[in-house]
């Protein structure tokens, strides 16, 4: 029913248009406060803080959807935001969005590296290594990291004190966002599928849908098996029964979707031609996204690196180590 | 996969051979996620299971589905009792990839058929008592998948020749199948007259999706792991064991859901060849990034048994995009499932 809801809210105010509006920089419109407003926010916090209490499992659906609409705006880090800090304390209104990590410079100064939303967000929550802490984002020097659209921003606070402290593991933080980051990969990519699909089936060329050629209907097949693969390894990640998805089961969902979308993307491109180079044709929101989203909160290397490491300083056999996930 | 008949039978003799087979038949009555674990543990532990594979994991199940009363009190026993074995029948000299063009023909005669024909490539018919053939029973040739069945061909009946093919390892692990006029019974005919592309499909998305589309390096890629563990570089390698770990993680996943559906009697025969595609480019993958790895500089016992491991593993493992459909007809398969074709 939420996923319906929100569905509805998303066709509304994240239709494409809405998207390139907001990242052309007016985000001033109906999108934010519809989600705020509906309660999407507080999906998983407990019914006695007025929220849904909906499991792990029913999270990963909307997320998907999130990644679908190509949501322009830290509306999944909001939520697992909220999540995270449960019944500690009350988030403020406004957009949070997540940095992994908080670290400071030499002479004291504080700054969280590549952020995704963070030219947007209006806190970040972050981790020190000892406690989570919500920083203000009006007190920090906001550097654009990559294509300003996506609005991923390094962070510096200078003489600037955290807003909030909560107790919190930095492992499930740096899980669920890479769990959350392969959710939304993973309805990024199938939407980004869709689109291949629906092309190959309607553009004609030498006299028939090109969708008849072996050649492309082989590149589609291929796309269809890594995005599938992806969905999966991102669903495994929501099983878990508890607050937040286990540290293995992130970084696997986080991999695999990292390695899928560029193949995605690229397939998706190819079987486009040219009119997927325009700014007009709305596969380059979703092909900005595949790439942006597989650098945010680890890509495939940096979490193969850490799998390895847990791997090989272990005992057992790799099969035993892949079914405990 | 090792061919090794005691073993067959020491697993049949703990109940360990046509487990999802019914009780009254000498199975476990247990279901397919039940088989999925044992057969994991057998893969996983390099087990040779080839002798019974085929009938535990496609024959007995499909004459189970297919069979008469007679054909299953016969068969289905003896198939746990690891007594009989049985080849597939489908490829030929001139059907492989095109398998609707087989041209070996069953023809009605004195109430039983006569076969006339030749099968290739098929494993292990040199060890089996049993093979399940693809044949033409009726139409012709231009006709395609209509008028093919399926036929239970005992081995050992006069005008059958099975010559064994020394493959590119030095082993044999499959056959060239001749029939010249061999008699057959009405009661070798499994299912319906006609329906033969159809069962050889839904008994295909048993092949293409199981375990043994993951595990086919995984004794290659155990014996990395371990010798890198001895390495003090071992780590070095940490990247390439994690997307390893992350590849056999998903495919596990997506083999699973596979399984989940054979279980509610479904034939998804579209998800079994996305698995088995993306299942045998993980197991070819595996040696591949090994022998990558190799330098100059660690030796020792392991090191020696990893290289031979290697270098078989390097060998045969072309045939595992092969075997079960090659990967190009896979992705037709696919593409007809997402509307393409």
């Amino acid at each position: 029913m939420i996923l319906e809801a929100l569905e509805r809210v998303l066709d509304d105010h994240c239709n494409s248009a809405a998207v390139r509006r907001i990242e052309a920089g007016d985000r001033a419109g109906p999108l934010w406060d519809t989600i705020e407003q509906g309660g999407f926010l507080d999906i998983l916090q407990s019914e006695e803080l007025g929220g849904a209490a909906l499991p792990l499992p029913d999270l990963f659906p909307i997320l998907e959807c999130l990644g679908r609409h190509c949501v322009p705006l830290p509306i999944a880090q909001s939520i697992v935001a909220r999540a995270l800090v449960g019944a500690q304390a009350t988030l403020p209104p406004g957009l949070v969005t997540i940095a992994n990590r908080l670290q400071h410079t030499a002479n004291g100064d504080l700054f969280c590296v590549r952020t995704p939303y963070g030219l947007l967000a209006d806190y970040v929550l972050t981790h020190d290594g000892e406690a989570m802490l919500l920083m203000p984002c009006a007190g920090a020097e906001r550097t654009c990291v990559g294509d300003p659209r996506n609005a991923t921003a390094t962070l510096t606070w200078r003489n600037v004190a955290p807003v909030m402290r909560f107790a919190g593991d930095e492992k499930d933080l740096s899980a669920f966002t890479a769990a959350m980051a392969a959710a939304m990969l993973s309805g990024a990519m199938q939407q980004t599928f869709d689109m291949a699909l629906a092309y190959c089936n309607t553009r004609v060329q030498f006299g028939k849908s090109i969708g008849k050629f072996q050649a492309l209907q082989q590149q589609l097949s291929v796309m269809a098996e890594h995005v599938l693969a992806g969905a999966i390894a991102a669903e495994c990640a929501f099983r878990s029964k508890g607050l937040a998805p286990s540290a293995l089961a992130g970084a696997m969902a986080k991999s695999r979707t990292s390695e899928a979308a560029s193949l995605v993307a690229a397939t998706a491109h190819a079987v486009h031609g040219a009119i997927g180079m325009t700014d007009e044709y709305d596969l380059g929101l979703l092909t900005r996204r595949l790439h942006d989203w597989r650098m945010s909160y680890g890509a495939e290397d940096y979490w193969n690196q850490i799998i390895g490491q847990q791997i090989l300083s272990g005992s057992g056999t790799l099969v035993d180590q892949v079914r405990d996930i | 996969m090792g061919f090794d008949a005691g073993f067959s039978r020491a697993l049949a003799s703990r109940g360990w051979v046509g487990v999802t087979l019914p009780a009254e038949y000498g199975g476990a009555n247990l279901d397919a996620f039940d088989r999925y674990v044992l057969v994991e543990e057998l893969l996983a532990a390099g087990a040779p299971v080839a002798a019974h594979w085929i009938a535990d994991r496609q024959s007995g199940p499909l004459i189970l589905k297919f069979g008469t009363a007679a054909q299953k009190a016969f068969f289905l026993p003896k198939i746990c009792r690891a007594e009989v074995f049985f080849c597939i029948g489908m490829s030929e000299p001139g059907a492989g990839s095109d398998l609707a063009s087989v041209s070996t023909r069953a023809t009605p005669k004195d109430g039983g058929w006569v076969l006339n024909g030749q099968k290739i490539w098929t494993t292990n018919a040199h060890y089996c008592q049993y093979m399940i053939a693809l044949v033409r029973s009726s139409g012709e040739r231009e006709d395609r998948q209509a008028g093919l069945s399926q036929f239970i061909i005992d081995l050992s009946l006069p005008g059958v020749t099975v010559r064994p093919i020394r493959d590119l390892s030095g082993d044999a692990h499959f056959s060239e199948v001749f029939f010249d006029n061999v008699q057959l019974a009405n009661d070798a005919l499994i299912g319906a007259e006609g329906s033969g592309w159809t069962q050889v499909n839904a008994e295909l998305a048993f092949e293409r999706s199981g375990p043994e589309r993951i595990y086919s390096s995984i004794i290659l890629l155990e014996l990395w792991i371990r010798m890198l563990r001895q390495n003090p570089l071992g780590q070095m390698q940490a990247a390439k064991v994690g997307r390893m770990a992350v590849h056999l993680a998903a495919l596990r996943n997506m083999s699973i859901t596979v399984t989940a559906k054979l279980a509610l009697g479904e034939s998804p025969v579209v998800e079994a060849a996305l698995v088995k595609d993306l299942g045998t480019e993980f197991e070819q993958m595996i040696p591949q990034l090994i022998e990558a790895s190799v330098g100059v500089d660690a030796q020792g016992e392991l090191e020696a048994e990893l290289h031979r491991t290697l270098a078989y593993v390097s060998q045969m493992s072309p045939s595992y995009s092969l075997r079960g459909g090659t990967r190009e007809i896979l992705r037709g398969m696919i593409a007809r499932g997402l509307g393409l074709r």
